[in-house]
């Protein structure tokens, strides 16, 4: 930038002073070529690791996925679109017709209901919680923030095992609604999508609050007090003000859920069994007992499509809102 | 002027905290706002003077008292039900609208028509000459710019009453002289009743038709800046608005005597022992012989348009007088010099204390 500028004001000098100006402005070209050169120096490290760590296994997940599976897993080199049909499809063994795959429609559907309840279910939950954190006095917040964040201290497998130990048929929960007399018989919530949105519920909740809590400690509350002047009920404060202004927040926290939880592994594993699966668990199904490396290669690059998507969509629609007002 | 009255405070009691531990913000303050007129609460911070601004936009319920509204109860009413709007210390713009979807807030708030809102914003808009800013966001725009969007946004609604929190304290000295003269054209234009909250009593006196000074808690003294001026009614309004003497002095039967020893004249009030007052530009200064009170100089401090010169009177109180520069800048004075000080005839006032 300063490069051209400083050339630009040289030549409109006089003759005189062009000599000094333009090797003043050659030499200043030479100082930002030097930086940009030395910037890309310094991140190179970062960007082969990002090539081979990111972009590596996500082209040898492509190429595994037109490739046909092999006998006891690994793929064989031939060409083959199956991996492809078979998310929604499956070939009747007999006439070689295509039929929808219902197993695997309702795991995909499973999947993203999951995790939009659990993205809806954490903010409903969540943003009280950061708006109760947010008008703390300054000392006392530090403490909240911390309880919010002691669970990522311990394990994620060892936290899904604890909601196991709840949730189980003669677990926690149940014996204490027996021993209430509120039931009689235990109710069956593990191994269901209830279980499987309990435990998700828990897990992501802090990645929910922290960015809303960013977003209302930065909230002017004198605001409330304008919305109020201009007579705005409590409820069009919250929809027509604290919302908008704290929507940044709501993004981002948004995302942080939404999208480890469609990917979600440990939490459907252990809570939701064998049986509730999620897209996680299906494609691990296929690189494990499936043996299906193709199969599970075009899963994963349909996950990764769809929360592109979900992101693109949602932001989209997002700042369009923000600008609409 | 039309002398009904607008907002009516009776008795009202603010207390923060609790128990022993309770403050009083407002200790029992009435208080009558006439319709149309620009009225001022005048004090230092903490004197209570934002506290009753809050009470009447409904920010805050008093702990005893009433609030009237053109003779309504309004006491324990919401602000959103309140035909009373704000302009904000710091604006408090929505920092997600436009400046004309601020200015709209209110008016969409209020359930009108949307042709209704449109026509509405642009007037305001003119009202305040920013309608080349209309679909700019609040963060693009100068403090000054800011706070004509927080004007046009309170008066869209055409409230009753318009609250003004100390409007001006965040804008540089050039700036503040230009919105002064602009909120007196708004208010004149409106016709709505405007109470102004400030600390600085040159905005108080040159903008206000009447100014209410308050202290700790009280209203001091209610009047136009002409009464505050040259009638306050005790040591603190006195003090707190412009420069002023003041003089011990005991009654005695001829007037009062003061206390270095000389009777002069001034209304009677109750007490034998009071306190005068007089302004520095009401004192002259004469030969010594011909003054009513001898004096010595002890200071004098050139201020361009006037000279500023302190005196020490025979009992040692300290008085300043203010002269008119000679077009020379030589007054003639001279620090020591014996001088002989005479008071303008009615300019002497007696503080109740």
């Amino acid at each position: 930038m300063s490069g051209p500028a400083s050339g630009k004001t040289a030549s409109s000098k006089p003759a005189s002073g062009n000599q000094t100006s333009t090797g003043a402005s050659a030499a200043e070209q030479a100082l930002v070529k030097a930086s940009v050169r030395s910037g890309w120096l310094l991140s190179t490290p970062a960007l082969v690791l990002l090539a081979l760590a990111a972009v590596g296994p996500l082209l040898i997940m492509l190429v595994y996925s037109f490739l046909t599976p092999g006998e006891y897993g690994n793929v064989e080199w031939g060409f083959s679109t199956d991996a492809w049909t078979g998310i929604l499809f499956t070939r009747d063994v007999f006439d070689d017709t295509l039929r929808l795959e219902d197993a695997h429609l309702s795991i995909l559907w499973r999947s993203v209901k999951l995790s939009l309840m659990t993205t809806a279910f954490t903010f409903a939950v969540g943003f009280p919680t950061a708006w109760f954190i947010a008008t703390r006095p300054q000392r006392q917040r530090g403490l909240w923030l911390f309880l919010i964040t002691i669970p990522f201290w311990t394990n994620l497998l060892i936290r899904t095992l604890a909601i196991n130990e709840i949730l189980r048929t003669e677990g926690l929960l149940n014996n204490i609604l027996i021993g209430l007399g509120l039931i009689t018989e235990p109710i069956q919530i593990i191994y269901t999508d209830t279980a499987v949105f309990i435990g998700m519920t828990y897990v992501y909740l802090p990645l929910m609050v922290l960015p809303l809590f960013a977003a209302i400690d930065r909230f002017d509350m004198r605001l409330l007090e304008a919305g109020y002047d201009l007579y705005a009920t409590r409820l069009q404060v919250l929809r027509r003000i604290i919302l908008p202004v704290v929507k940044p927040g709501i993004i981002a926290g948004s995302i942080l859920v939404f999208v480890p939880a469609l990917g979600a592994y440990v939490t459907p594993r252990i809570l939701g069994g064998g049986k509730q699966m999620m897209i996680g668990n299906f494609i691990e199904l296929q690189f494990g007992q499936g043996r299906n490396w193709p199969l599970g290669a075009s899963l994963s690059v349909t996950l990764l499509v769809i929360v592109t998507a979900a992101l693109l969509v949602y932001v989209r629609f997002a700042n369009r809102e923000v600008t609409r007002g | 002027m039309n002398q009904t009255i607008a907002i009516s405070a009776q008795n009202v009691i603010k207390a923060f905290g609790q128990g022993d531990h309770a403050v009083r913000a407002l200790d029992d303050v009435s208080l009558d706002i006439r319709k149309g007129e620009f009225f001022t609460l005048l004090g230092p911070s903490g004197c209570g003077k934002t506290t009753l601004l809050r009470l009447i936009a409904g920010f805050e319920m008093p702990s005893g008292g009433t609030i009237l509204l053109d003779g309504a109860d309004i006491t324990t009413l919401p602000p959103n039900k309140r035909p009373v709007n704000t302009v904000f210390q710091s604006y408090a713009l929505f920092p997600h609208l436009t400046v004309a979807q601020n200015v709209a807030f209110g008016l969409e708030m209020l359930g009108k028509s949307k042709s209704e809102v449109t026509a509405r914003v642009a007037e305001m808009l003119a009202l305040v000459k920013l309608e080349p800013l209309a679909h700019r966001k609040t963060s693009q725009l100068s403090g000054g710019q800011q706070q004509r969007v927080a004007l046009a946004r309170a008066l869209a609604p055409q409230p009753k009453v318009l609250l003004l929190d100390e409007p001006l304290s965040a804008l540089d000295l050039k700036l503040r002289k230009e919105m002064q003269i602009e909120l007196k054209r708004l208010q004149t234009e409106t016709g709505i009743t405007f109470v102004f909250v400030t600390h600085d009593q040159e905005e108080a006196l040159t903008m206000s038709d009447r100014i209410g000074v308050m202290s700790a808690g009280h209203l001091q003294q209610v009047g136009s800046p002409k009464e505050i001026y040259t009638r306050p009614k005790n040591r603190f309004v006195a003090s707190f608005i412009g420069e002023t003497n003041f003089l011990g002095a005991t009654r005695d039967p001829m007037g009062y005597r003061l206390d270095c020893g000389i009777v002069v004249q001034a209304p009677a009030a109750q007490a034998d022992r009071v306190t005068l007052t007089i302004r520095p530009e009401q004192l002259r200064l004469v030969p010594e012989a011909e003054g009513d009170i001898p004096a010595k100089i002890t200071n004098l401090v050139y201020f361009g348009t006037d000279t500023h010169c302190h005196m020490s009177l025979p009992d040692g109180t300290e008085v300043t007088a203010r002269l008119q520069s000679p077009s020379d800048g030589e007054s003639g004075l001279q620090i020591g010099q014996g001088i002989g000080l005479r008071f303008v005839p009615g300019a002497l006032q007696v503080l109740e204390e």
